[in-house]
């Protein structure tokens, strides 16, 4: 019989087409996003990336010019997968949903002028939303334009796979309700279907939401009370995604200095055995530096032992875990590149 | 190279002139516990402060000894035992709705309050337009200031800004908002008829006619109507809603304002510091400076991280592994300082003339009054 399978390890995700990637403000879901499509372009899949908040995240991820309102590739996979960037624009989503479905040529120009577009855009509730997730909806359905990719069959899909840098945590659950919301006020017409197919689409298998996190008390107060709101809406959610973990490898070697009970920059002993060790290599530090190295490794194990507390938090939410080291380097594209392979070895991609 | 000023929050919270302190910047950089410090510090110094935030930290309000923050401002009673005799601290969280409910309520009669804040399109409006959070923030800091200029209760408010996709958002949600109540489209949607029959021209009329007859299309006959009743309420309801906006948004521009630009030492953060600061200085509004949170210290600056790392190498081949582990960690340390005070540098190269200042990371999250003076001293520059 094979071993149960770790509930705390992604499955790969097979079957699942839109990735919706969340978190709270400052974790890095704009990195992890783009390291999940670059992981899933290495499988050989056309991915797309879109983001939804104007902020020109793909652009500046990736290294290459502001994103116009089309789509366009950011960046090859193996295999032959690629991803494709996308800044969803409500104002233009706005007019080609009405110029697709109502053929409005004119009126569009029209609504514009008497600011119809704008209160659509900014001012009515849900609205704003939920032309940025159609627009989405839209992609993930459309199926290949023959002219184009001339080597797939017509009626393949035009995307393998999206990825969604999604609004942060405090705004997740509205976002990916709004289209139940506006099925509600809109009680029937066309943005009453429409609604209720992005709804549809949202809870379905086909979907997951992941959820970056630091592990600090905030982001993960936020991120546990996101998953609880996003399982009482029906959202499948994915895997939590640990960023910027800041455990070494060699985190039981410094336990020699001591423990957290007292600060190690104070204690004699600690000190006396930092130096006895920096001789045997011919190394005599003055005792202020000695003691600011010890100061360092208090710092840093604190800063471990408050990783673990809240580590058992998020494991007790049962949701798959991947964790991605800080790096010291900062993000840059080889930093994407390094991530995605990380999510690939942890199971994000299938 | 002239040396980039310092920002001197002591200086700033001790003048009596402050009334207003702004904090704004992208999400996730301490904004909200930069506010507490700040109130905390300045009710410490002798000031009668409120701080109004937006983000619904438990923890924050726990360090401030409430068990909870809602939309009136609570008395904090946790001031230190040496702090300067006359201050106080008042705490408050913003409710977007319960605020947007008191607007109506105080706006209008009865009978027509009940009819709105039963409107589906009110309740959706009210709890979930992207805008009305930044609204209704202004809004309450327009409040808290003519509560403290009519009671004389506070001298000073503090303000955390809603986490916007971006940081400018809080400037201009208000601004269209409020243009849109006042704009030709409100109108339309409110009383079609009246205006077609006051413009008269024949071409504004068949806009009209194609306008009104997209909406219904798409909206259906019944969200058309909520709508309706709707706006038409706001209209009667906020005479003066587009003044009290310009109001707020003047109140900014006064001397007694200051912005305080939150960041952390990363390009999105540093880059949105940017935009904020230039937008500030287009709009004439008055910048106090930035504070860059999360800045990574080191504790043994004598050590280069390149002569750490090697002396790492020679201790893990003399089998010294701790040392070597110690080492190794400050080599890194060292680095991630050094990238924390280019990202800085790069910064203020490109605003010479902003104070910045700098604070040092902490290692564990603020739990308490104490945590919360310790971010308050190092905003001061303190040790």
């Amino acid at each position: 019989m094979p071993p149960a399978p770790d509930p705390l390890r992604a499955d790969g995700f097979a079957g699942v087409r839109l990735h919706v990637v969340t978190g709270k403000g400052g974790t890095g879901k704009t990195t992890v996003a783009a390291a999940l499509a670059v992981a899933l372009a290495n499988e050989g899949l056309r991915v797309l990336l879109a983001e939804v908040e104007g902020r020109q995240g793909i652009s500046q991820t990736f290294d290459v010019p502001p994103l116009p309102t089309t789509e366009v590739r950011v960046a090859g996979g193996a295999q032959g997968g690629e991803v494709v960037g996308l800044a969803v624009d409500a104002k233009t989503a706005l007019l080609e949903y009405l110029q697709l479905f109502y053929k409005l040529g004119r009126a569009g120009g029209v609504l514009e002028r008497f600011g119809a577009i704008d209160f659509a855009t900014t001012i009515a509730p849900g609205v704003r939303d939920l032309l940025l997730i159609g627009r989405v909806y839209e992609a993930s359905r459309r199926r290949h334009d023959a002219k184009h990719h001339r080597g797939s069959p017509p009626e393949e899909l035009a995307y393998d796979a999206i990825v969604l840098d999604a609004p942060p945590t405090g705004r997740i659950p509205r976002f990916l309700s709004v289209g139940a919301e506006v099925a509600g006020l809109a009680r029937m017409g066309p943005i009453h279907s429409q609604a209720g197919s992005i709804t549809e689409l949202l809870h379905s298998d086909a979907t997951r939401v992941h959820v970056v996190t630091l592990l600090e008390e905030m982001p993960v107060q936020e991120t546990v009370d996101a998953v609880a709101e996003l399982r009482e809406l029906g959202m499948p959610v994915g895997a939590v995604v640990i960023n910027q973990a800041q455990a070494r490898e060699d985190l039981d070697a410094l336990g020699a200095f001591g423990g957290l009970d007292a600060p190690l920059n104070s204690d004699p002993t600690a000190a006396a055995k930092l130096s006895a060790d920096l001789e045997a290599v011919g190394l005599d530090l003055p005792r202020a530096t000695v003691e600011g190295l010890l100061d360092e490794v208090h710092r840093h194990t604190e800063r471990v032992a408050l990783e673990v507390e809240q580590l058992t938090v998020l494991e007790q939410l049962g949701q798959p875990l991947v964790t991605v080291p800080f790096l010291i380097d900062g993000i840059d594209l080889d930093a994407v590149t390094e991530i995605a392979a990380l999510l690939a070895e942890q199971g994000m991609v299938p | 190279m002239a040396r980039t000023p310092v920002l001197d929050i002591d200086a700033m919270l001790a003048d009596r002139h402050t009334r207003i302190v702004v904090c704004c910047g992208s999400g996730g950089v301490g904004k909200t516990t930069t506010a507490a410090a700040l109130a905390l510090r300045a009710a410490e110094a002798g000031r009668e402060v409120v701080v109004l935030t937006i983000d619904p930290a438990r923890r924050l309000a726990q360090s401030l000894g409430l068990t909870e923050l809602d939309n009136v401002p609570r008395p904090v009673s946790g001031l230190a035992d040496d702090a300067v005799p006359g201050g106080r601290l008042d705490a408050m969280m913003l409710d977007m709705k319960r605020t947007f409910d008191e607007v109506v309520l105080a706006h209008s009669t009865r009978e027509a309050a009940e009819q709105i804040l039963a409107n589906p399109f009110y309740q959706a409006v009210s709890s979930s337009f992207a805008g009305t959070q930044e609204y209704m923030a202004m809004e309450k800091l327009g409040q808290l200031r003519a509560r403290a200029d009519r009671e004389g209760t506070w001298d000073l408010i503090v303000v955390d800004t809603p986490p916007s996709r971006s940081a400018l958002d809080f400037l201009d949600a208000p601004k269209r908002l409020g243009s849109f109540l006042d704009g030709r489209f409100i109108r339309l949607i409110a009383a079609p008829a009246k205006m077609g029959g006051r413009a008269g021209l024949r071409l504004v009329n068949v806009g009209i006619g194609l306008v009104s007859k997209t909406l219904t299309t798409v909206l259906g006959g019944e969200m058309l109507r909520d709508v309706q009743t709707f706006v038409n309420a706001l209209d009667t309801m906020f005479g003066g809603f587009r003044e009290r906006a310009d109001l707020t948004y003047a109140l900014l521009k006064e001397g007694g304002t200051e912005f305080i630009v939150v960041a952390a030492p990363e390009r999105d953060a540093l880059r949105e510091a940017s935009y904020f600061v230039a937008r500030l200085e287009q709009e004439g509004m008055p910048l106090a400076g930035v504070v860059v949170n999360r800045m990574q210290p080191s504790a043994a600056p004598g050590l280069t991280a390149a002569r750490a790392r090697a002396a790492a190498e020679q201790l893990a081949e003399a089998d010294r592994p701790a040392a070597a582990a110690a080492l190794s960690l400050h080599a890194e340390v060292s680095e991630l300082a050094a990238r924390h005070r280019n990202l800085v540098r790069r910064f203020t190269a490109g605003h010479p003339s902003i104070p910045v200042v700098e604070v040092a990371s902490l290692a564990q999250d603020v739990h308490d009054a104490d945590g919360l003076r310790e971010v308050g001293r190092r905003l001061a520059g303190l040790p």
